[in-house]
């Protein structure tokens, strides 16, 4: 019995060990569409070739696993954590240009072109992403300070701060920041 | 890429990727190899012509195997046979 579940773990972890040593760490921090869409597209690609990617969603990036619409949340929030709440995009279909954005109307245009020239949108890269199997960590210190909660959150994503960050980056091969 | 006659290549599985860019292709592509027999060949049609680079490059990168890539009317037709 003892035995047994020592072979299980020790599976386990060489499962997890070889997922360290060849995979690829992205630290998600911006929350604008064209650089999202820089992100997903690699990640998907690194998926698609059997190299695990793990992505980190932190400050403006986190808004990326927001979902679309206001959410019943248990316990109260402050002035600012509504403030917060209301500003900024709730998933993947609210983001903007980082450039050329004109009020939204770049934006617009942008998504436009995307349609007609057959370049998967947003949402689109984070449902393949997660059919994927790539792993999604919420960076819990920008919830807290931004007061999102769990519930707010598209489901099947891990809750996690920067030790594990570093953790996973260290024995990757390549960690990509996408500011 | 092995030289073959690719018109004689018995072909289990058609995947039509001529609505995507990259890297819906390779997505795709990826998924319906999972999905036929080892040995076994799949079809992939892709009018993004990166695609016709890049599928071969996927293939020996994961361990299968590009038999080669057909240009056809505004698309190629890429085969790859699932090797594990």
């Amino acid at each position: 019995m003892t035995d047994n579940a020592t072979v299980v773990a020790s599976e386990k972890q060489t499962a997890e060990e070889q997922h360290r040593t060849k995979g690829v760490t992205m630290v998600v921090f911006s929350g604008d569409l064209d650089k999202l869409l820089a992100a997903f597209i690699i990640a998907n690609g690194a998926a698609a070739m059997d190299v695990p990617v793990t992505m980190f969603f932190t400050f403006w990036g986190l808004n990326v696993l927001r979902r679309d619409g206001p959410v019943q949340i248990a316990g109260e929030k402050s002035f600012v954590e509504k403030m917060f709440g209301r500003m900024m995009p709730r998933g993947p279909n609210k983001m903007m240009l980082s450039k050329m954005n004109i009020g939204g109307l770049g934006t617009m245009f942008m998504k436009r072109e995307m349609k007609k020239k057959n370049v998967y949108s947003l949402q689109e890269l984070v449902k393949q992403a997660q059919e994927q199997g790539i792993k999604f960590i919420a960076c819990t210190m920008t919830m807290d300070l931004m007061g999102i909660k769990k519930e707010e959150l598209i489901p099947d994503i891990d809750f996690a701060g920067v030790a594990t960050f570093v953790d996973v980056a260290k024995s990757g091969h390549s960690t990509l920041f996408i500011s | 890429m092995a030289k073959v006659d690719l018109t004689k290549i018995k072909v289990t599985k058609v995947v039509d990727e001529r609505a995507h860019a990259c890297p819906g292709p390779l997505i795709e592509t990826k998924k319906a190899v999972a999905s036929i027999p080892i040995g076994c060949v799949l079809e992939v049609w892709a009018s993004d012509p990166t695609a016709a680079k890049e599928i071969p490059l996927w293939a020996k990168d994961v361990g299968h195997e590009c038999l080669g890539v057909a240009a056809a009317d505004g698309y190629n037709r890429i085969f790859v046979v699932r090797k594990k």
